[in-house]
């Protein structure tokens, strides 16, 4: 065998290898997930919504990211809001929130139904990196996959600190809702 | 050859893999749409001291606000250093709109009421699209409702009235740091003396140092010219507004402890009317409290 056809048959393979892993397109993004934030104290609840979350996921490894754009949180207090970012996010100083993490569940994609799915990864927020298990659900249909989780962070952790004028009225640990429902990576 | 292309297949799926892992976020960023992020808090409210900051009440929010001027810190004890006597201006502000406020007041000093309305321009911000600068425009009138006085005569009620109108220009310099420029022009119908001309020309110049995150330290001055050429713009009584403020916030108020030569709370005063000399103790304290009430229901129905 020469080497010319040699490299043929590599590149023909190479490129076949490529043509069938985007054909069968592994990731699964969104760029407009809902994330809710949530504190309640008997004082005052408060809540603020990004319409703007960007999450993927990689399906055949089963990792997961998320990326939050602080400022991107709307509160109907538009005085919280600014509150928000630059007392209590420092936005200016730390923009994104992420989430990097690995489905632990083995799912199979192909199979229509919901499940039960926890991952395990790194949330960053205001600077610090913590090591966290988020559960949520995910429903797989044919086109797209519905991602929905749930989960609290304590403000403590991440190093935001609220006076004690206001203590009463923000609560010690946040509730996030997120719903993201994530379509194929189109071809490019 | 199988074998070679099977090592080959392997290292590429695996380099795929890996390629894939290190950029999922960076895929994300690359893909989420870029947003103009707007600078906000260039001052923590509506006013540095006394006179107006580029900030704007939020849409469909209504600031109330109460600010007090005590006497003169020279009137002596038997004044208790200027805490016997006050100066009340209340003031409601509603936003109309993010960039249009408008406002009314009234002022025990001379019995005024104010209106205005402001109007932001220009936004600060950095992204998608960028500005370095936010400028309002800002018009406004008062209308003095005392009875008319041997050194302060009205024939008609048009002469009651005060004109201002004002270009503010402001820039925020990173977390701490905040600049305004204020070109100013007032007009008063009738003066309270021959040597006060009707229309006044001033530049105020405005700034802001955050101390912590909650607290600023604030100063403010009018320079406004009491001559132009040989004409007497301004009679020599009064002077120039300077005024050392401390802003204080907890959520939904801001309280702003300050020290002016200005008695006045208004451009009106600032401008025209500052009678009060820093040289000479004869400066005022006096303080603004604010607090923002949200008529925004658009999300009440989160919390069930």
């Amino acid at each position: 065998m020469n080497k010319k056809s040699f490299l043929q048959k590599i590149s023909l393979i190479f490129i076949l290898g490529l043509i069938v892993f985007q054909g069968k397109s592994q990731l699964f993004l969104t760029n407009s997930g809902e994330s809710n934030i949530f504190s309640e104290t008997p004082v005052e609840n408060i809540s603020a919504i990004n319409k703007q979350v960007a999450s993927i996921i990689n399906i055949t490894s089963g990792e997961i990211a998320v990326r939050i754009q602080n400022v991107a949180f709307h509160f109907p207090n538009k005085l919280m809001e600014e509150h928000f970012n630059e007392n209590y996010m420092e936005s200016s100083k730390f923009p994104i929130s992420t989430f990097k993490g690995k489905i632990q569940e083995t799912i199979d994609y192909s199979k229509v139904g919901t499940y039960d799915v926890s991952a395990k990864g790194i949330l960053e927020m205001h600077g610090v990196k913590k090591e966290k298990i988020l559960k949520g659900k995910l429903t797989v249909t044919k086109e797209q996959l519905t991602l929905i989780s749930n989960f609290d962070v304590k403000l403590a952790d991440y190093n935001i600190e609220i006076p004690t004028l206001v203590m009463a009225k923000i609560a010690e640990s946040i509730n996030i809702k997120s719903k993201f429902i994530l379509a194929p990576k189109k071809l490019q | 050859m199988i074998k070679n292309i099977a090592v080959f297949a392997l290292l590429t799926l695996i380099g795929f893999s890996v390629n894939a892992q290190d950029d999922l976020l960076d895929e994300l960023e690359k893909n989420q749409v870029p947003t103009t992020d707007y600078t906000t808090a260039t001052f923590k409210t509506t006013r540095i001291v006394s006179g107006h900051s580029v900030e704007t009440v939020a849409a469909k929010h209504l600031d109330f606000r109460i600010s007090h001027r005590f006497g003169a810190i020279n009137s002596g004890f038997e004044e208790l250093f200027g805490l016997d006597q006050s100066q009340i201006r209340f003031g409601l502000e509603y936003g109309l709109t993010d960039q249009l406020t408008i406002g009314i007041g009234r002022n025990s000093y001379q019995k005024t009421y104010d209106y205005y309305a402001k109007y932001k321009i220009l936004r600060q911000s950095t992204g998608e699209k960028s500005m370095p600068i936010t400028v309002a425009l800002f018009g406004a009138a008062y209308t003095n409702t005392m009875p008319t006085q041997p050194d302060a005569k009205f024939y008609t009620n048009l002469e009651r009235q005060t004109y201002c109108g004002q270009i503010l220009i402001a820039r925020k310099f990173g977390e701490r740091v905040s600049l305004q420029l204020t070109p100013s022009i007032l007009h008063r119908n009738k003066t309270e003396s021959v040597d006060d001309a009707n229309t006044l020309y001033s530049l105020g110049m405005g700034g802001r140092f955050k101390l912590t995150k909650r607290t600023s330290l604030n100063v403010e001055y009018f320079y406004t010219p009491s001559t132009l050429g040989e004409k007497t713009l301004r009679s020599s009584q009064y002077t120039n507004a300077l005024s050392i403020g401390f802003d204080i916030e907890t959520g939904g108020h801001v309280f702003q402890l300050h020290c002016t030569n200005s008695k006045g709370m208004s451009e009106k005063y600032l401008i025209g009317q500052t009678t009060g000399q820093w040289t000479s103790g004869d400066i005022f304290y006096g303080f603004n409290i604010s607090r923002v009430f949200s008529f925004d229901k658009s999300d009440k129905n989160n919390h069930k």
